[in-house]
């Protein structure tokens, strides 16, 4: 049994309106960008799976994708392979590596726009 | 005639669905998420709220609660659902009910009063309407656009799927396509809308026309009780 890590990325399915996305592109200009435009926001999950091979475990990740992080009416979404650890099913976290640890803090972001 | 409400972790608009189904003159119990028993309740309200805080997308981790089992098995038996708001997302993405609800276009979240035509007169869930009147109801919701193919909303429209639009000089509040607000499924016994008629059964909460739908749902249950 090894421990397989994926990716799966959702995105809002072509010619569904993507609202997070226009609201996005229409604050560029707040930050003096003007050459960017196609702006898409979409979900991200990782996951590890343990699982005897590869093929066992992209199944799993398959009947996730279509089921739970995505809805086809609305979403796309593609899989992506991170890693293997091979033979140990407890340390799936060496498998994606140390992504995080020094999270940059980006204080141009306004915050509090949406006074929900 | 009984009324089951289905609690998730989430919901909270659950007392108030009782309250309205209680005023209506139903026996009207809870039912935790987790239950597979619907204690032989004619009518299921999958009420509104944040069931499982929306993570992921709204409705979608409800729709793998225990109890959707049962409320698919009592749909099959010709038993009548009614699903309000979050209620209407999980029964869209449990595929009760054709589409799926997205964020609104405005991006905001919208809680306003609307004003809803009733399509239908002929349906458990509207019968007690009187034809071409229109009703007041409040939404609260920020992933209520509706979604549907432009095929599949024509194939929608010419079954009869469509049970209310929005039809107010509010207009259409969320950028639902071709102003759908509540659907039914192909059976004609689930219903999922987004406007809340249990917040609006009384005079003194600004419109009672929600009772509407209510007392259709009763006259409705009362029939096939009489047919079984």
């Amino acid at each position: 049994m090894s421990t397989f890590r994926f990716a799966v990325s959702v995105m809002p399915r072509e010619g569904i309106l993507d609202p997070q996305g226009r609201a996005v592109e229409t604050s560029l200009p707040h930050l003096d960008v003007t050459n960017v435009h196609g702006v898409r926001v979409g979900r991200r999950v990782e996951l590890s799976v343990d699982a005897p091979d590869a093929a066992a475990a992209r199944v799993v990740v398959e009947r996730l994708a279509g089921e739970l992080f995505a809805n086809p009416l609305l979403e796309d979404w593609s899989i992506e392979a991170l890693g293997v650890t091979q033979g140990s099913a407890a340390s799936a976290e060496g498998a994606a590596g140390s992504a995080g640890s020094a999270a940059p803090s980006d204080s141009a972001v306004p915050s509090g726009t949406v006074g929900a | 005639m009984r009324t089951a409400v289905v609690v998730f972790p989430g919901s909270n608009c659950d007392r108030d669905a009782l309250h309205a189904a209680t005023l209506a003159g139903t026996d009207a119990i809870p039912v935790w998420h987790e239950s597979t028993d619907l204690a032989g309740a004619d009518l299921v309200i999958l009420p509104g709220g944040f069931a499982y805080g929306d993570y992921l997308r709204a409705g979608v981790l409800a729709r793998f609660s225990p109890v959707m089992g049962a409320i698919r098995d009592h749909a099959v038996r010709g038993g009548l659902v009614l699903g309000i708001c979050n209620g209407f997302q999980v029964l869209a993405e449990a595929g009760l009910v054709p589409g799926a609800l997205t964020r609104n276009t405005s991006l905001r979240f919208e809680h306003r009063w609307v004003t809803l035509s009733v399509e239908r007169t002929d349906t458990p869930f509207t019968r007690a309407i009187p034809a071409g009147r229109t009703l007041r109801m409040p939404i609260a919701h920020g992933e209520g656009s509706y979604v549907l193919p432009d095929a599949d909303l024509d194939a929608l429209e010419a079954r009869g799927g469509v049970l209310f639009r929005y039809a107010g000089p509010e207009g259409n509040p969320n950028g639902s396509a071709r102003d759908i607000a509540g659907v039914l499924d192909t059976g004609g016994r689930v219903c999922g809308l987004m406007p809340h008629p249990e917040r609006a059964a009384e005079a003194i909460l600004g419109s009672d026309d929600g009772m509407l739908l209510f007392r259709s749902l009763i006259e409705s249950g009362a029939r096939s009780m009489a047919a079984a």
